[in-house]
C-alpha cells in the first residue's frame, strides 16, 4: 500500500486539471496577447479561470492577477507594496511562524531600510493577538500573517486580525498568505479586510508554476516583473495559459463540497492522532484537533530523529515531511516550531501528516501499523 | 586566429622504452573517448613520435580544449596552424601573419625553432630558423632574438603541410588511464574521496568504486550526491562501476554487540572487508581511501593501522599527508567541492560515539569483533548479495 501524507508540500492533479493543461498545451495553445483567433481563444481560459477565482472570493476579476506561484506572489505582494506605499511609513508587521517565502522578502525590505517587527505566537503556533494590538502604529504601511500554518495547521484569526489593523494603522495594508487555507476554508477577503491575498495552484491539485496574487482595487503595488505589460501591467510576461487554466479548475473542484470533504480530512487526522495517543512518547502538535486545520497534524516521536523515520516510512511507501519540506535543505531548526517554544530535542523528532481527499482510512490504518512496528527499532538505535 | 590542429605534448610516457606504444596507444584511446563527447569529427594520429588531434573545420576551440585538460598522461597542448607548403617565401609571409594574429604588439625576445620531418625540404633548418626570425624581427621592431632563453619559442615544422605553433596550455599531466591496473576507491559523500580517486587515476589507474549506503539512516539523495560524485571523477577517470553496499544491517549489529566507542572502528574494519571483496571480484589491485593522519578519530595512526590490518591488497591512501585546505584546493579544482558539501548525512557519523577510541588497541578491537561471529558471516553474505552495481560515466 502506498499512503502520501506529504499533500501540503504539494498534491496530485485533478483529472480534470490535466485534462485542461493537456487542451491547452496542445489545441488551444495560442497566446492570449495575439490578435487573431488562436489568441482569443486561449483569453478564454484566462478570462474564465480569473472569474471563478473572483467568484469564489467574492471579489471582481480585475483584482485577480496571476503569478508564477505563492513565492511570487507573496514577494509581489510584499515588496511591491512596500515600495509603493513608502512615503505612508516605513513600518511592516508580521509573525514569527511565516514560510520563508514571506520572511525573506521581509528580510530584504529590512536591508532596504524598513523596520520589520515581528509578532510572538502562543504555544499553539496562533499569533498573540495582544502584542498585535501593541505592535500596530500610525507609520504601519504593511501587516502580513498567514491563514494556516504550513507546519503545525495554526489557523490566525484573520478577520479579527484585518479589523484590528484598519482601526490603528490608517495606511496599512494587510496581506495573507493563504496558501494552505486556500481550498479549505471560505475566504471574502472584503469582509476580512485583506487587501492582499497570496494563493498557490500545486497544494490545491492543480498544476506546478502557476497561483495568483489578489489585490483589492485601490491597493498600490510596485509591479516587479517589468515587460510587456499583461495583466494590467502588474505582471509583465505571456500568460501561462495551461497553469492558469488548470489553476481555475482545480479551485473549481476544491470548493465543491467543501465541508464534507473537509470532514473527511479531520476524520483521518483524528483517526490518526487517536492512534498515535495510544503509543509512548509521542507529542501532537498545534492547535486543538478540531480547530487546527483539518488537512495537518505535526507530531513528534521522542527520541527518533525525523529525518530517519522520514526514510524509515519511505521504504513502506508512507511519505511525510520532516518539520516544513521548504526548510528541510537547510539544516537548522524549524523556526515556527521555535517561535511555539518547543525544546530543541523535541523540534529534531518532529513530523508533518498533511492529508488530501484521496487519502483513506485504510492507509491511516496502514501507516499506525508500520510505526507500531518500526518505532521500537528505530528507537532502540539511537546516537549514544 | 583559426587553429586547424592541437600538437599533444607528454613527458612521463616518453621514457617508457619499449613500452613506449602500449603507452601512446592507452593515450590515443582516451584522447578519442574524451573528444567523443565534444560536438565535431575530430581525428586523433600517432605521427613520427608525436601525437595530434586534426579538428573539423567547425568546432569549439574552448570545449575542445577543456576535455583534452581532462586527459591524464598530456603534458601540453599546443593550438597548431597548418599551412600549406608554397615556398619559403610565402612560408615568411604565413609565419609573419601567423605573428601579427596572436600577438598584436609584440616585444617580447623570441626564437625559432624548426624541425623538417621532410627532409626533401631545399633549406636546412638552422637557416629557416634564422631567416624566419628576421623576417619577424623586420615585422616587430621592438622584439629580440634570445636562443637561449626565449620568453617565447616559435616552433615550425615542416611536413608535407607546415605547422606552427607557440602556446602550450598546460595538461593534467600523469599516466594515462588503462596503463596501471585498476583499483577501487571507498567513495563516501565527502571532500576527501573523490580526490583520492582522481589522484590515484591520474597515475593511470583505472577505478572502481564501492559506497555504503545506510537507508534508513542515509536517504537517497545521499546515494545520489555520491553517484553525482562518481560521475564528477569519471569525467577523469573514464567509467566508473560503483558498488551501492546496504550497510545497514551489519552497522546495526555491531551497535548491539559491540562497546560504542569502538563503533566506528569496527564498522571501517568491514567496510575495507567488503571494499577487498569487491575488489578481488574485479581483479583489483589495490584499494583506495581519502584517509589524511589525525583528521578524525578513524584517521590516526593508531586507527589506520586497525583498519588496514583487515586488509590483504595494499591500501593507497593519496591524501594522506594532506592538510584538509590543501585537499580542498584540488576538490575544487577538479570541481568536486561544491556536490560534496551538500548536507547529507553519511553512514560514518549516524551513530558516531561523543568519545570514540582514537588510539584503539588491535587486540581489545579483534575481542569485540569475536562478539559478531554468529551472525556476521551471514550479514556479509547479504550485503555482497544485494549490493546495487551502477556504471557511471
Amino acid at each position: 500500500m502506498e499512503a502520501y501524507f506529504d499533500n501540503s508540500a504539494t498534491t496530485r492533479c485533478y483529472e480534470e486539471v490535466k485534462d485542461i493543461v493537456v487542451k491547452t498545451m496542445t489545441e488551444d495553445f495560442g497566446n492570449p496577447s495575439a490578435m487573431h483567433l488562436k489568441g482569443v481563444q486561449a483569453e478564454k481560459y484566462v478570462k474564465e479561470s480569473a472569474q471563478t477565482l473572483a467568484g469564489i472570493l467574492k471579489v471582481t476579476e480585475k483584482e485577480i492577477f496571476f503569478t508564477s506561484g505563492g513565492t511570487e506572489s507573496n514577494n509581489l505582494a510584499l515588496i511591491g507594496t512596500a515600495m509603493a506605499n513608502r512615503r505612508m511609513g516605513n513600518h511592516i508587521i508580521t509573525t514569527a511562524v511565516e514560510h520563508a517565502a514571506v520572511m525573506q522578502p521581509l528580510e530584504y525590505l529590512r536591508s532596504q531600510g524598513f523596520e520589520v517587527t515581528v509578532l510572538p505566537v502562543e504555544h499553539s503556533g496562533v499569533v498573540k493577538i495582544e502584542a498585535l494590538e501593541q505592535a500596530l502604529r500610525e507609520d504601519t504601511i504593511l501587516v502580513s500573517t498567514m491563514f494556516v500554518n504550513n507546519e503545525v495547521g495554526a489557523v490566525m484569526p484573520v478577520e479579527q486580525i484585518g479589523a484590528l489593523v484598519h482601526k490603528h494603522s490608517p495606511h496599512a495594508r494587510y496581506h495573507v498568505d493563504a496558501i494552505q487555507a486556500f481550498g479549505k476554508y471560505p475566504i471574502y477577503p472584503r469582509r476580512f479586510g485583506i487587501d492582499l491575498l497570496s494563493v498557490s495552484s500545486h497544494k490545491i491539485h492543480g498544476p506546478k508554476g502557476a497561483g495568483f496574487l489578489y489585490v483589492a482595487s485601490g491597493t498600490k503595488v510596485q509591479p516587479q516583473i517589468l515587460g510587456g505589460g499583461q495583466q494590467q501591467g502588474m505582471r509583465s510576461g505571456t500568460d501561462n495559459v495551461p497553469g492558469i487554466a488548470g489553476l481555475g479548475v482545480a479551485a473549481a473542484v476544491s470548493y465543491q463540497d467543501r465541508e464534507s470533504k473537509n470532514e473527511h480530512l479531520r476524520r483521518l487526522k483524528e483517526q490518526l492522532a487517536d492512534g498515535l495517543k495510544k503509543m509512548e512518547n509521542v507529542k501532537i502538535n498545534g492547535m486543538p484537533l478540531r480547530e487546527g486545520a483539518p488537512h495537518i497534524l505535526s507530531v513528534s516521536f521522542m527520541g527518533v530523529r525525523s529525518e530517519v523515520l522520514l526514510h524509515a516510512l519511505e521504504e513502506r511507501q508512507i511519505y511525510i515531511s520532516a518539520g516544513s519540506a521548504c526548510s528541510s535543505h537547510k539544516r537548522k531548526a524549524s523556526s515556527t516550531l521555535t517561535a511555539m517554544g518547543l525544546p530543541a530535542e523535541q523540534i529534531a523528532c518532529t513530523v508533518r501528516f498533511s492529508f488530501a481527499e484521496e487519502n483513506t482510512p485504510e492507509e491511516v490504518d496502514y501507516c499506525l501499523g508500520v510505526l507500531e512496528e518500526l518505532l521500537p527499532m528505530l528507537r532502540r538505535y539511537a546516537r549514544k | 586566429m583559426t587553429f586547424h590542429a592541437f600538437l599533444i605534448k607528454y613527458a612521463e610516457i616518453a621514457i617508457k622504452g619499449k613500452n613506449r606504444y602500449l603507452f601512446e596507444d592507452a593515450l590515443v584511446k582516451q584522447m578519442k573517448l574524451a573528444l567523443s563527447k565534444v560536438e565535431g569529427e575530430f581525428e586523433v594520429k600517432k605521427e613520427q613520435g608525436r601525437v595530434y588531434v586534426f579538428c573539423p573545420e567547425e568546432y569549439d576551440f574552448d570545449e575542445t580544449v577543456a576535455a583534452l585538460k581532462k586527459v591524464f598522461g598530456i603534458v601540453g597542448i599546443c593550438p597548431v596552424v597548418i599551412y600549406e607548403d608554397q615556398g619559403f617565401e610565402q612560408l615568411a609571409k604565413d609565419v609573419v601573419s601567423y605573428m601579427k594574429n596572436c600577438y598584436p604588439d609584440f616585444h617580447k625576445s623570441f626564437k625559432v625553432y624548426t624541425r623538417r620531418a621532410k627532409k626533401s625540404y631545399p633549406i636546412p633548418s638552422m637557416e629557416i630558423s634564422a631567416e624566419l626570425g628576421g623576417r619577424i624581427l623586420d615585422a616587430f621592431p621592438e622584439a629580440a632574438v634570445d636562443v637561449h632563453h626565449p620568453e617565447m619559442t616559435l616552433s615550425v615544422e615542416i611536413r608535407e603541410k607546415i605547422y606552427v605553433y607557440s602556446e602550450t596550455i598546460k595538461g593534467p599531466g600523469g599516466m594515462p588511464i588503462g596503463t596501471n591496473g585498476r583499483a577501487m576507491l571507498l567513495l563516501s559523500g565527502g571532500i576527501d574521496s573523490p580526490v583520492a580517486g582522481y589522484m590515484i587515476a591520474k597515475r593511470g589507474v583505472k577505478i572502481d568504486a564501492v559506497y555504503f549506503h545506510a537507508p534508513p539512516y542515509t536517504s537517497e539523495r545521499a546515494k545520489q550526491k555520491v553517484v553525482d560524485l562518481a560521475r564528477l571523477v569519471a569525467r577523469y577517470s573514464g567509467p566508473i562501476r560503483l558498488h551501492i553496499v546496504n550497510f545497514t544491517d551489519i552497522q546495526l549489529y555491531i551497535y548491539d554487540q559491540c562497546p560504542h566507542e569502538e563503533l566506528t572502528i569496527i564498522m571501517r574494519r568491514y567496510m575495507m572487508r567488503i571494499a577487498e571483496h569487491f575488489a578481488q571480484e574485479s581483479g583489483c589491485l589495490g584499494l583506495i581511501t581519502g584517509e589524511s593522519i589525525g583528521q578524525v578519530a578513524s584517521q590516526t595512526l593508531q586507527s589506520l593501522a586497525a583498519t588496514n590490518e583487515v586488509c590483504t591488497l595494499p591500501v593507497y591512501r593519496p591524501v594522506i599527508g594532506f592538510d584538509k585546505q590543501e585537499i580542498v584546493e584540488i576538490s575544487r579544482e577538479i570541481d568536486t567541492f561544491e556536490t560534496s558539501i551538500q548536507p547529507f548525512e553519511d553512514c560514518c557519523t549516524i551513530f558516531v560515539a561523543k568519545h570514540p577510541v582514537t588510539k584503539p588497541n588491535l587486540k581489545v578491537i579483534r575481542r569485540s569483533e569475536e562478539k559478531l561471529n554468529e551472525k556476521i558471516d551471514a550479514l556479509m553474505e547479504e550485503a555482497f548479495r544485494t549490493t546495487e552495481i551502477l556504471e557511471i560515466s
